[in-house]
């Protein structure tokens, strides 16, 4: 939130001059019949995309001739001005292409031949959605010329389908940037910037994924990975006593003790057992023990004795280990 | 030509209104709750005003009517008003409304429900209303309040609150109704109506943007929204503003002496705009006429975006809405149509028209004329028609 969007109501004020004149008047809206593909020698695609009940629809027609190439191409739509105007400028980047290279043509693509200037937005965020339509509509025409299904068209998985970010790089981009919010990942890849329906659900419409899922679930992945490494150089005895969790920390100091503290004390008839483990906030180990046998109430057990349990512990372990005997 | 036909978002402020506040911002500013000359010479406008309002609405001088910012304040002070009074610790924990509340109520029940509240959503019937059977079926021993709006701002749709205020009196349930879509197009009568609480919003009866006000009848008892001083005896904190009261006290009364004018002239041209809408071929409008107040049409066209007739009625000089003005960047359908589910198809093709006092029949001619246009325009573009 900043205070430009404190105020509402400007979504008109926020479309380009080439939306608003396309939406005025279209320029390549209308319809292609048998008798046009005829009279060229090439071979009619009607596509229909989206609904009324949805609040969009597009028809693409086509004519394409042997050579895989659109000569022509038209379009109705119900929809709001930045459907009407992304359907135009996506007939207009259809024209003269093969359908190969056709399908290629992203909403991302339509979007920005709408811009006035290269760097400001043809509509604002809410209404990316609409250009979407007219990319869905290029992959329904030319699934139904080539005989495929529309998802052979897609590599990967698309999240946000606005900014066109797919599943693998959200979560690769949470994994390298330790990314933990989901205001975190709109900054880095700008999906969920647009129309919001890949955020969670109850946007606009229904996703397959949603950015609170990804998050969430690629979070859980990292923590997995994290433990697996940690333990992993534990038993290699490459984690430093400090990145230690507090049960490797436990078990690292139970070790030490009785491999170098323990058969010391109980030469004197002596031993010591441990309290508690604490990370001080100051940055120290705190170990509290409790002395058993001879040591309890031996003079040293304050001094030259605890002196000699901190030492062992420290050069063993770390030079930030306190230990307290309660 | 400018023409403004989205009165039930806001409404032009009545100039005779306006005539009673100016004096109020620079020559009589004192603060009301001063003891001196400055603030206490101010009294007499403002008694006077709440008068109007009083009489506006034919409250009791025992009961109370408390001025907020708006009709959203209004509408969250009552439902949070009771959780803390009527549900907090308590028995009871349910609240009935409808589906097609403004979502200053609705979006208040849903954080009502995160807190543990149950809340009933009535559906509308295919007249558009809820009716006082379903409210009466939908009380349980639980029920702390029900909250039913006079008149929906999208359809112009009037409930019946009268007799669902009878059943709520019956069932010793208290009674809340948003009467903004009401008040100015219709008699509004709270002892009538039995209601225990009423909300208005001055700037949708040509009163001033920005100020409101909350019927609270004598006997129950409210938890104030704001705390932090004794302005409103204790139960709305806050300086009183008083150019806004003054104003809206004065488009209060000119309303209520404009109710005869609203019936018969609004009336008049709103059925002419809709019977000349209806000639179009698979326009429906939603609601009968003798339900409505005399101002609202919610028309659907099929194969129109209602976003893109608004763009051309927009261009012609033409004010409308899709719908509700708190909702017009909203991607959704429009609630009520949802709601009302005749034609799901039709849903993201509504346009509202809501008219005022002001507007002439040469304007609604001119409406017409540039509606048809752009049902033509639009058509031919459409895919779907």
């Amino acid at each position: 939130m900043a205070k430009n969007d404190l105020l509402g109501g400007a979504l008109w004020d926020a479309y380009s001059n080439k939306v608003a004149q396309r939406m005025d008047n279209p320029t390549h809206l209308g319809v292609l019949t048998e008798e046009d593909a005829k009279a060229r020698n090439a071979k009619l695609i009607v596509a229909d995309y989206g609904a009324e009940s949805c609040g969009d629809a597009v028809r693409l027609y086509w004519l394409v001739d042997e050579e895989d190439t659109i000569i022509d191409a038209k379009f109705k739509s119900f929809g709001c001005g930045t459907a009407i105007a992304s359907s135009d400028m996506m007939v207009e980047l259809c024209l003269g292409k093969k359908v190969q290279d056709a399908v290629k043509i992203t909403n991302i693509d339509v979007e920005k031949a709408l811009r006035d200037d290269p760097d400001t937005p043809a509509v604002p965020g809410q209404k990316m959605h609409c250009s979407v339509m007219a990319y869905d509509v290029i992959k329904k025409a030319a699934s139904l010329y080539l005989g495929k299904d529309m998802a052979d068209f897609e590599d990967e998985i698309i999240v946000c389908e606005c900014a066109r970010v797919s599943l693998s790089t959200i979560k690769e981009v949470i994994k390298l940037n330790d990314l933990k919010t989901i205001e975190e990942i709109t900054n880095f890849t700008k999906a969920g910037a647009f129309c919001k329906s890949c955020i969670k659900p109850g946007g606009h419409e229904a996703r397959d994924y949603y950015l609170v899922d990804i998050l969430r679930e690629t979070r859980l992945e990292m923590e997995t990975e994290a433990l697996k490494q940690n333990a992993q150089k534990v038993q290699l005895g490459d984690l430093p006593f400090a990145e230690m969790t507090i049960v490797q920390k436990s078990k690292a100091i139970d070790k030490t003790i009785d491999e170098h503290i323990r058969p010391m004390l109980m030469m004197d008839g002596g031993d010591l057992e441990i309290i508690d483990i604490q990370d001080s906030q100051d940055g120290h180990t705190d170990i509290f023990i409790r002395y058993l046998g001879a040591c309890h109430g031996c003079a040293s057990a304050s001094t030259g004795t605890l002196y000699a349990i901190e030492n062992v512990l420290q050069e063993h372990l770390d030079s930030n280990i306190r230990v307290l005997p309660v | 030509m400018r023409v403004y036909l989205d009165n039930n978002a806001t409404t032009m402020l009545d100039p005779k209104a306006f005539e009673l506040m100016k004096p109020y911002f620079c020559e009589q500013y004192g603060n009301p709750n001063s003891l001196h000359k400055f603030g206490t010479e101010i009294h007499k406008a403002i008694s006077e005003s709440f008068d109007k309002l009083y009489a506006g609405i034919n409250a009791k001088n025992e009961d109370d009517v408390i001025i907020t910012s708006c009709a959203t304040e209004s509408n969250n002070w009552v439902l949070k008003g009771i959780y803390f009074d009527e549900i907090l610790g308590k028995n009871k924990n349910h609240i009935i409304t409808t589906e097609v509340e403004h979502p200053a109520i609705r979006s208040t029940c849903a954080f009502l429900e995160s807190l543990g509240v149950e809340v009933t959503y009535l559906p509308i019937d295919e007249d558009a209303r809820v009716t006082a059977q379903q409210v009466r079926e939908a009380i349980t021993e639980k029920t702390a309040l029900v909250s039913v709006m006079w008149a929906n701002n999208e359809t112009g749709v009037i409930f019946p609150i009268e007799e669902i205020g009878q059943v709520c009196k019956e069932k010793g349930v208290l009674f809340h109704t948003d009467a903004v879509q009401a008040i100015g197009k219709i008699p509004v009568d709270v002892v009538k109506a039995n209601v225990d609480f009423l909300s208005f919003s001055g700037h949708k009866f040509h009163g001033p943007k920005g100020i409101g006000g909350l019927y609270i009848r004598k006997g129950v008892s409210l938890t104030p929204l704001f705390h932090g001083g004794e302005h409103m005896g204790g139960k709305r904190s806050g300086t009183l503003n008083v150019p806004y009261i003054i104003g809206m006290g004065e488009a209060m009364r000119l309303a209520q002496e404009g109710l005869d004018y609203e019936a018969r002239e609004v009336r008049h041209l709103r059925d002419y705009l809709e019977d000349a809408i209806l000639k179009n071929d698979e326009v429906i409008v939603v609601g009968k006429k003798e339900l409505k107040v005399p101002n609202t049409i919610l028309t659907s066209i099929r194969g129109i975006e209602g976003e893109a007739m608004l763009w051309d009625l927009n261009k012609a000089g033409i004010a409308a809405s899709t719908g509700s003005a708190c909702a017009s960047e909203d991607l959704e359908a429009n609630p009520v149509m949802s709601a009302i589910g005749a034609d799901k198809e039709l849903a993201h093709t509504a346009i509202r028209f809501s008219l005022s006092r002001f507007n002439t029949q040469e304007e609604i001619d001119y409406t017409i004329r540039i509606f048809n246009q752009s049902i033509q325009r639009l058509r031919e573009i459409s895919s779907t028609y």
